[in-house]
């Protein structure tokens, strides 16, 4: 398929694009260079540029809605970057409706994040500032990962949200289980990044440029091997970031950071990249030759899919669930995007709308957490409906959306989806479409449980004590955290019905048409399966935990699969299984060789020369009349020899 | 009269040179056994340039002749100030200079 389109040089407001990136970089520096002396306007700053951009990308968008629908690929050339003879990397910008869509999601979000972190932090008044210093700087280099018109430029801003999020879930860097989780994601995240690069460095080898337009121009003239290769290796850097198997065990340890963080980068940007770069890189993936390396994209999202589901509903902390969940979400988005030009459109639209709903619950996490003493267990929790009525109902219309509750956002985006992979066609439609329905049923089961233990049933907090002996007194948080929670649960209900008419057709320039497949089971069956096997999983949540006491701590008697879903499906232990722990042998064996070989050879020889020269300096006794001896004695040979050979 | 005495004779000479320099323990007296083997030498030298009818043998005789006169002072020099500050011309008690 040849996206064809031609790509004009952006001007006008478009021209000015590259203030989306200085925004908020200035801001990051102005934060971090300035020190104490912004602390008093430090959040304000922080939360202004990246509204000004919000603004900024509002405008660039009625730009770009402006522009007939041929010129709406846009770039704008920058600088050039590396002018390396062979290697000319540029540094400039794509504009064109996904990235203008990312923008808005991006900064939108952003916005009210960095609005309600000015509530949530307002404990940590001292370290404020450097929070949002930090939040700038991720909000610059994911505006750069989606803006860059080059994989070398999204590389970039794709390593920079790897270091910001580093530094944000290190935030309580004081505690033990906070720089674990940091240093894991961080880790995890460089396997997923060594496939983005190698996948780069095929690009520079084979076709000889990592511009968009030149690369999807070209590679339908690569060989397939090539082709499912950087469509693996690609895949490879999008598993990393977006927390999908087999390195999805770093998403739910970034909970670590603070909850806004976590909605932020962990629910509703960052972990999304490696949908965009699947969706980005959509002329590759359509390709006829790349059919193997969709299937795994496929496969991938299916398996992270249900493994997110089925690990959700054993976790007892609050927001493990959420970040559980936002495995699976994205899970479904993979598989989407992986369903080819049936799913673009299809996995950015749940993109768009996971942003909204998954942002808010996570709000609404936190809300409940800042007035419950960092109380994250759910099963401490109970009964907050009546203490916390805003962030009951916010979370509540979240919570909807996100189990796909008619009408609601998340009906709209998942249904399609599934529809989408029924009509994938013959067995592979019904496994993946009928893994994508068992995750909607279990996406309802976890969901309700969680909604149940925390806002429903009697409260379970009242004659317990919080981990640093304070007693509980829940109250419902400021005006700004639960505004940005209000914005975002109209979002959830809305965004959804206004999203699925108008996105795909306003994608169609930079993702491709969407094919409208028919499958086995008409729009209308599948949209009435997925709401019962919703209603099924909630129900079931609802028998099992709306009656009755629930206990304070978790059983421990429990059955088997409860036991694996506790221990993470044991993604962890089969990580360090398989990599891990040969690895550390792998080290240990180099070591011995390194230590007894090399370092062995190279001290032998030299204890070897030491030891003799030490033997053999007692020659020099110091009596002149020995080494007269030994003159004589040497002269005599090499006489008698010279003798020898001339008369000999 | 033949070359093979005088040839005979700086064999000897050089013999009892080499000898003394090997057996004898005063400097001053090592120092001289030197001088016969440097004269031992010339002599041969010289006559080897009677046998081969060239002066080249002579002129090399010469030089040694310089050679060691420069030795003389200098070897002199070197063992008085050994027995100025040691008491004493023994080569054998001059050992420092070793591992």
């Amino acid at each position: 398929m040849n996206l064809a389109a031609e790509v004009h040089q952006a001007s006008g407001v478009a021209g000015a694009a590259w203030l989306l990136l200085v925004l908020p970089a200035a801001g990051a520096a102005v934060l971090l260079l300035g020190g104490r002396r912004t602390d008093k306007w430090g959040h304000l700053l922080g939360s202004a540029t990246v509204i000004a951009a919000f603004v900024y990308g509002v405008l660039l968008f009625f730009d770009t809605t402006g522009q007939g629908t041929e010129d709406r690929l846009r770039d704008l050339h920058l600088f050039d970057w590396i002018p390396v003879n062979a290697l000319d990397v540029e540094f400039g910008l794509r504009l064109d409706p996904l990235s203008v869509t990312f923008v808005l999601l991006i900064t939108g979000v952003g916005s009210l994040i960095h609005i309600y972190s000015i509530g949530y932090m307002s404990h940590e008044l001292r370290d404020r500032r450097r929070f949002f210093a930090y939040l700038n700087l991720f909000v610059a280099a994911m505006l750069l990962l989606v803006l860059g018109n080059s994989f070398v430029t999204l590389y970039f801003g794709w390593e920079g949200v790897g270091l910001a999020s580093y530094l944000l879930i290190g935030w309580y860097q004081g505690k033990d289980f906070a720089a674990t989780a940091a240093k894991k994601a961080f880790l995890m995240n460089r396997v997923g990044d060594v496939g983005l690069a190698l996948a780069i460095f095929l690009m520079f080898k084979n076709i000889g440029s990592t511009q968009y337009d030149v690369v999807f121009d070209k590679i339908g003239q690569q060989s397939t091997g090539v082709i499912v290769a950087i469509g693996v290796l690609l895949l490879l850097g999008a598993c990393g970031k977006s927390g999908q198997f087999p390195l999805q065990a770093w998403l739910p340890d970034a909970m670590a950071g603070p909850t806004p963080v976590s909605a932020l980068i962990h629910a509703a940007t960052m972990v999304t990249a490696g949908v965009y770069l699947i969706a980005r890189s959509s002329p590759l993936y359509s390709l006829a030759q790349a059919g193997d390396a969709r299937l795994v994209v496929m496969i991938i999202g299916a398996i992270t899919l249900l493994l997110g589901c089925i690990i959700g509903c054993a976790y007892d902390d609050f927001k493990k669930v959420l970040a559980y969940s936002t495995v699976s979400q994205i899970g479904y988005m993979i598989l989407a995007v992986g369903l080819g030009p049936a799913g673009y459109a299809l996995g950015i639209l749940h993109l768009l709308t996971h942003g909204f709903f998954k942002a808010g619950l996570f709000l609404g996490a936190g809300s409940v957490m800042h007035g419950m003493n960092d109380e994250g267990d759910i099963r401490r929790l109970g009964g907050l409906a009546r203490k916390m009525p805003i962030t009951f109902i916010t979370w509540t219309l979240g919570y909807l959306a996100l189990i796909g509750f008619p009408f609601l956002s998340g009906y709209f985006s998942k249904d399609a989806i599934i529809e989408a992979a029924l009509a994938e066609g013959g067995t592979r439609g019904w496994i993946f479409g009928g893994i994508a329905l068992l995750g909607a049923g279990l996406t309802a089961f976890y969901m309700t449980r969680l909604l149940i233990l925390v806002f429903l049933g009697k409260p379970r907090w009242e004659n317990l004590k919080s981990a640093d002996g304070r007693s509980y007194h829940p109250h419902e948080s400021g005006p700004t955290m639960t505004i940005p929670m209000i914005i975002l649960a109209v979002g959830s209900v809305a965004a959804g019905g206004v999203l699925s008419g108008m996105l795909p057709e306003w994608l169609e320039p930079a993702v491709g048409k969407l094919q409208e497949e028919h499958g086995p089971l008409s729009a209308t069956v599948v949209s009435v399966l997925t709401v019962v096997i919703s209603a099924l999983g909630a129900g079931i949540a609802f028998l099992l935990f709306g009656r009755g006491e629930q206990p304070v701590t978790r059983p421990q008697r429990v059955s088997f699969p409860v036991r694996a879903a506790r221990a993470d499906l044991y993604g962890n232990h089969l990580n360090e299984a398989l990599i891990s722990r040969p690895g550390v042998w792998l080290t240990r064996f180099l070591v011995f060789v390194d230590n007894r070989g090399v370092d062995g050879l190279v001290n032998g020889i030299a204890a070897g020369l030491g030891g003799s020269s030490g033997r053999l300096r007692r020659l020099q006794t110091g009596f002149v009349r020995s080494y007269a001896l030994s003159m004589l004695g040497g002269s005599i040979l090499v006489i008698a020899a010279l003798l020898m050979v001339r008369f000999a | 009269m033949t070359p093979t005495y005088y040839l005979l004779l700086s064999a000897l000479l050089f013999t009892i040179g080499a000898v003394g320099v090997l057996v004898r323990r005063n400097a001053i007296v090592v120092f001289m056994c030197v001088e016969l083997m440097l004269n031992a030498v010339n002599l041969s030298l010289v006559t080897f340039a009677r046998i081969n009818g060239q002066l080249s043998g002579q002129i090399m005789a010469f030089f040694v002749m310089v050679v060691a006169a420069a030795e003389v002072v200098v070897g002199l020099a070197i063992i008085m100030s050994i027995f100025r500050t040691r008491r004493t011309a023994s080569v054998d008690d001059s050992n420092l200079l070793k591992y």
